[in-house]
């Protein structure tokens, strides 16, 4: 076994990431493959006209991210930060102990079963369905703060599983600048989470993986600017 | 050797339950099992599970885990007799990415099937029939007279374990329901997948009355159509 993984070691890692510059799943990939050294080749995707290596690599969802390593894929953002975390073992992103483990995956589980459905229909939804959507972002917001008291970042000293499953949070706040939304994680009501934010967007790997700012706002204008309420 | 204590809190009737039971019987755990109810939540359930409030919920030496997959996942890195997860990176991933495309396109969709009816109804069961026809495809490229389980060589694995709650649950749902999706015809390796798994050992004895089911969920879906007329 040990003579097998010597010659994966030195032989040419082939790592591809089909993705698109606006999502915040693909992003996320990016983040951890940086965080890790890895040398990767980046396929920008058009959703509109997916290409036949997509299809292939993911017939079931046809969506990306998608990662290729030495010809074979994975698909779902969360499976390939784990897989990333299991074949390049330097700089971990998951805690080793088990139960911090589990509480890592817990969180991450969180962010993409409950904020980000909330998150997208915050931006489509009006009126009276948008105030309760938004008080209902805040309320996971809070939930979120708590199990991050005293910490640097969820991770501990360093970013980590959910500080990078979180980059949801850095979309959903450019998105309810361009819309001209009220501004949801202020200082005011969540200090601490708010902390961490500016620690995360100033983290030198984690601010390469963004969207650049001024396209960014112009994308959310364009896909959802009719549907704003004012603030 | 330290005593572990290991504590279940379930309901008879979830299936999201039963299987961390199939994960602790798979490894041999000894468990103490404490059967929730739902109208009067215990306060061990509450504090351990303040985020969602629902069961199962595992206790390991007082330290809490939640969500079903989170738990097996816990299991399977805590005691390493009888793996349920591969050892490979790569199978891993695909293994997690079954249970995911399970989780969302079979279970979510079953458990709204159940408490809808008339168009919105028609619309879920339609995408179910979809789901199984992916699913009974990687069943067809999987599994042969040499290979019964998803688990490959080692029989049972993480994706029939994840799985395996559809033997018990989708003829009674669809009974209580007044839909159909499974059809032998149109998904024959599922179904040879499903007689091999209720005669396994450690699940059959598990198995419950279909008749004792029907009342419990009968009720299930007159509550949500009760509220759903309210609103």
């Amino acid at each position: 076994m040990a003579a097998i993984s010597l010659q994966t070691a030195t032989m040419a890692e082939e790592v591809k990431l089909f993705g698109t510059w606006a999502s915040p799943f693909s992003r996320r990939i990016e983040v951890a493959l940086k965080l890790k050294g890895v040398q990767f080749e980046y396929i920008e995707e058009n959703l509109s006209n997916k290409s036949p290596a997509l299809l292939e690599y993911n017939p079931v969802h046809k969506k990306i991210p998608v990662l290729v390593h030495n010809g074979k894929p994975v698909a779902e953002s969360l499976v390939i930060l784990e897989y990333i975390d299991e074949t390049w073992k330097h700089n971990p992103i998951l805690p080793t102990d088990p139960y911090e483990k589990a509480i890592a995956r817990f969180w991450a589980k969180y962010i993409d079963d409950k904020l980000w459905p909330a998150a997208t229909k915050v931006l489509v939804s009006k009126g009276e369905e948008q105030k309760g959507v938004t008080e209902e972002i805040q309320e996971q917001l809070k939930t979120l703060e708590s199990e991050l008291k005293g910490k640097k970042f969820f991770g501990g000293e360093s970013l980590g599983f959910v500080d990078i499953a979180a980059n949801i949070i850095v979309f959903l706040l450019v998105a309810q600048e361009a819309l001209g939304l009220m501004e949801i994680l202020t200082e005011e009501q969540f200090p601490v989470l708010h902390e961490w934010y500016q620690r995360l967007v100033d983290d030198a790997v984690f601010k390469e993986c963004v969207p650049p700012r001024e396209r960014h706002l112009g994308f959310f204008k364009v896909r959802f600017g009719s549907s704003t309420a004012s603030k | 050797m330290q005593e572990e204590q290991v504590k279940l809190l379930g309901l008879w009737f979830s299936p999201f339950v039963r299987r961390v039971e199939w994960a602790l019987k798979f490894k041999g755990i000894e468990y103490e099992y404490v059967e929730e109810d739902l109208t009067n939540k215990s306060s061990l359930l509450l504090t351990s599970n303040p985020v969602h409030k629902k069961v199962p919920v595992l206790l390991h030496n007082g330290n809490p885990i939640v969500e079903s997959l989170v738990i097996i996942e816990y299991i399977d890195e805590n005691w390493k007799q009888n793996p349920i997860l591969p050892q490979d990176p790569h199978e891993r991933a695909k293994a997690r990415f079954w249970a995911n495309f399970i989780e969302q396109k079979i279970t979510e969709a079953m458990r709204t099937a159940l408490v809808t009816q008339g168009e919105q109804q028609e619309k879920v069961v339609k995408e179910l029939k979809e789901a199984m026809e992916v699913l009974e495809g990687e069943a067809a490229a999987k599994l042969n007279d040499k290979t019964l389980f998803f688990g490959g060589k080692n029989g049972l694995g993480y994706v029939d374990i994840v799985l395996g709650w559809i033997c018990n649950w989708v003829e009674v749902i669809e009974e209580v329901g007044g839909f159909k999706v499974l059809d032998p015809q149109k998904q024959p390796h599922i179904h040879k997948w499903m007689a091999n798994f209720v005669e396994v050992p450690l699940i059959k004895p598990t198995l419950l009355p279909k008749e004792k089911m029907v009342v419990c969920f009968q009720m299930v879906r007159q509550a949500h159509l009760g509220l759903a007329a309210k609103k």
